[in-house]
């Protein structure tokens, strides 16, 4: 069973000579062709290129080098630039696009060893939370066909959660790997703003967008994540602070009996009213194993936490509205036919290039940030969005980090929400106001409802991922929901 | 002077419709430069109007003095790198993704008459 290994068995696994890059390369395609028909999670399938990859890992391995990922497929979603291989960003408009270099985050695992088995599903530009706006078509839940997987990174996730991969890569401008990990049942981790490099990935809403990984655990997600993250000359938000190694800090002794002694712990009151009883128990639950390792409990409380919603309604359209301006119909994507002025060849390229969540946004974005509506609302929202990030700065010098749900209820069903924006926003309502702060957050397995998974998110001050890490990988080290798999994918 | 959440409140009364117009829907199309058939225009108006009327929850919080912020790292400075070459000249590979090229040029229709 290679599809359940962890990524340190795995690398194990290649570096006693149990199995080669080739064999496992083999295993994972394998899947892809006769489980990926059922679940639509990819959208294109690199076979022969991930068999050379493969090849040349070997060769690495043959000479004796050793990584934690060398060797080890994983699937990128299609929002990152690969050199030679179509980005089609889930969108009409760039069904034709192959990307002319690599996303730094695409280059540094592939650097490290990495064998991309192809590129997964997403909803259109990253918009939406049911990868249900995909140009591809909507991807299914793997534990149950009828319901959404999340988005809009879903179909990173629905492949993990079906074991097409070890692990997949995702974008989180609002909730985009968090919320899908929980509906699947698997672990993602968005890094603090800046930690990633943005370069290269097509931008959504660049003072939100934030790479990350979708992985079987906190300790897998450590170790990819050492090897995407740092600093990056090519985007200009980057950090330069230095990456700590996530695995030697979860490998790290504990105190006897008490793994997590010392941690503080805030349960985030705005995040349980009116949530569902049975979704507030798995918390409450996931919260006792939490003390039970030591750590300590309060309640905190972000006051303005609840505007998290509509203020990022207004920064990630107008964000949205203004990156998606360079899709004209001239340099690269989609182009309508014959056009009849340059205006013509913009608004029909655009129209017919972009699928309506797309055209939503882009015009919410451009009636907020238009002539007299301004201050009204982009500037408004940006103040807002100061006074979220103050709570959670006064909630930090209290607490470590904060818990709650991901997500309002476990996966909706397919076609449940798409007739009204409003109420598919809605389901980010747990997940924005990391994005809005810049703050590192995590989605961790912690139980089901009606049989379908739901997510512990955690949440820390800017570049807390080892606090993050460490806390979730301790209290999988105490549970086993991560180690659920869905019927049929075993 | 005028206080921040007086200016709001002026903003409220007179300056902010609760629903959009058709009309107001294709100014915003063609700002944006989108074409929106017969059959998309009435599932925009109705939500576009929505989400409008649920972003304007805005609207009624104080933010008195308070700054915006355009960047969640607050305080990062913008890095100027050194004034020095380091692309290579890339325009073939990447004008392979165009519609339309010759002679290494984007052909689009006739701008000048």
């Amino acid at each position: 069973m290679l599809h359940t290994l962890t990524l340190a068995e795995l690398a194990a696994r290649l570096a006693a000579g149990e199995t080669t890059s080739v064999a496992l390369t083999r295993h994972f395609l394998a899947r892809i062709e006769r489980l990926n028909p059922a679940l639509n999670a990819l959208i294109t399938v690199t076979a022969d290129a991930a068999q050379n990859a493969a090849a040349e890992a070997d060769l690495r391995l043959a000479a004796g080098e050793r990584g934690p990922l060398l060797g080890i497929p994983l699937i990128h979603k299609d929002i990152f630039c690969t050199d030679g291989v179509r980005t089609s960003c889930g969108s009409r408009m760039l069904d034709n696009f192959v990307a002319p270099y690599d996303a730094t985050v695409v280059a540094r695992l592939k650097a490290a060893g990495a064998v991309m088995l192809g590129k997964a599903n997403m909803d259109e530009f990253a918009m939406g939370s049911s990868n249900e706006t995909s140009y591809y078509g909507a991807v299914k839940n793997p534990w149950d066909p009828t319901k959404v997987p999340g988005g809009s990174s879903g179909g990173s996730a629905a492949a993990l959660a079906a074991g097409l991969a070890p692990y997949a890569t995702g974008t989180d401008t609002g909730g985009s790997i968090r919320q899908p990990a929980a509906l699947t049942g698997v672990t993602g981790i968005k890094p603090t703003y800046g930690r990633v490099s943005r370069y290269g990935i097509v931008a959504f809403a660049s003072s939100l967008d934030q790479a990350g990984v979708f992985a079987r655990s906190a300790a897998d997600a450590a170790a990819v994540l050492k090897a995407m993250a740092g600093f990056d000359p090519l985007d200009s938000t980057s950090v330069d602070v230095p990456v700590p190694d996530y695995t030697a800090l979860l490998a790290a002794p504990d105190a006897a009996g008490a793994p997590l002694a010392g941690l503080k712990i805030g349960l985030l009151r705005e995040f349980f009213d009116g949530l569902e009883p049975r979704n507030a128990a798995l918390i409450h639950a996931a919260l006792e194993v939490l003390t039970g390792l030591g750590a300590t409990t309060q309640e905190v409380s972000l006051p303005n936490l609840p505007l998290s919603v509509p203020t990022y309604y207004v920064v990630a359209p107008a964000e949205c509205s203004s990156n998606l301006s360079r899709f004209d119909g001239v340099r690269f994507g989609y182009r309508c036919a014959e056009p009849k002025d340059l205006v013509d060849l913009y608004k029909r390229s655009r129209g017919e290039g972009f699928g309506a969540e797309v055209k939503r946004r882009i015009m919410t974005g451009t009636y907020v940030l238009s002539a007299g509506y301004f201050d009204a609302y982009y500037l408004k929202a940006q103040k807002v969005r100061r006074l979220i990030t103050d709570d959670f700065r006064a909630a930090f010098a209290a607490v470590d980090l904060v818990i709650g749900p991901t997500t309002p209820t476990p996966a909706f069903g397919l076609g449940a929400k798409v007739e009204d924006p409003v109420t598919m926003y809605l389901n980010d309502i747990y997940t924005i106001g990391a994005n809005l702060a810049g703050l590192p957050a995590m989605s961790v397995p912690c139980g089901f409802v009606d049989g379908l998974p739901m997510g512990l998110q955690l949440i820390g001050p800017h570049f807390s991922e080892g606090k993050l890490l460490h806390a979730a990988d301790r209290f999988q080290r105490a549970t086993r929901w991560h180690l659920e798999t869905a019927r049929g994918y075993e | 002077m005028m206080r921040g959440n007086e200016k709001c409140a002026l903003a409220r009364t007179f300056r902010i419709p609760m629903s959009l117009t058709r009309q107001d829907v294709e100014k915003i199309a063609h700002l944006a430069r989108l074409s929106i058939t017969e059959h998309e225009m009435p599932v925009y108006v109705t939500s576009l109007s929505s989400i409008v009327n649920f972003v304007d929850e805005l609207s009624r919080v104080d933010t008195g003095s308070v700054l915006p912020m355009a960047h969640p790292l607050d305080g990062q400075q913008q890095r100027l790198r050194p004034d020095v070459v380091v692309d290579r000249d890339n325009h073939v590979k990447y004008q392979e993704n165009a519609a339309s090229v010759q002679a290494g040029l984007y052909v689009v229709p006739r701008v000048i008459e």
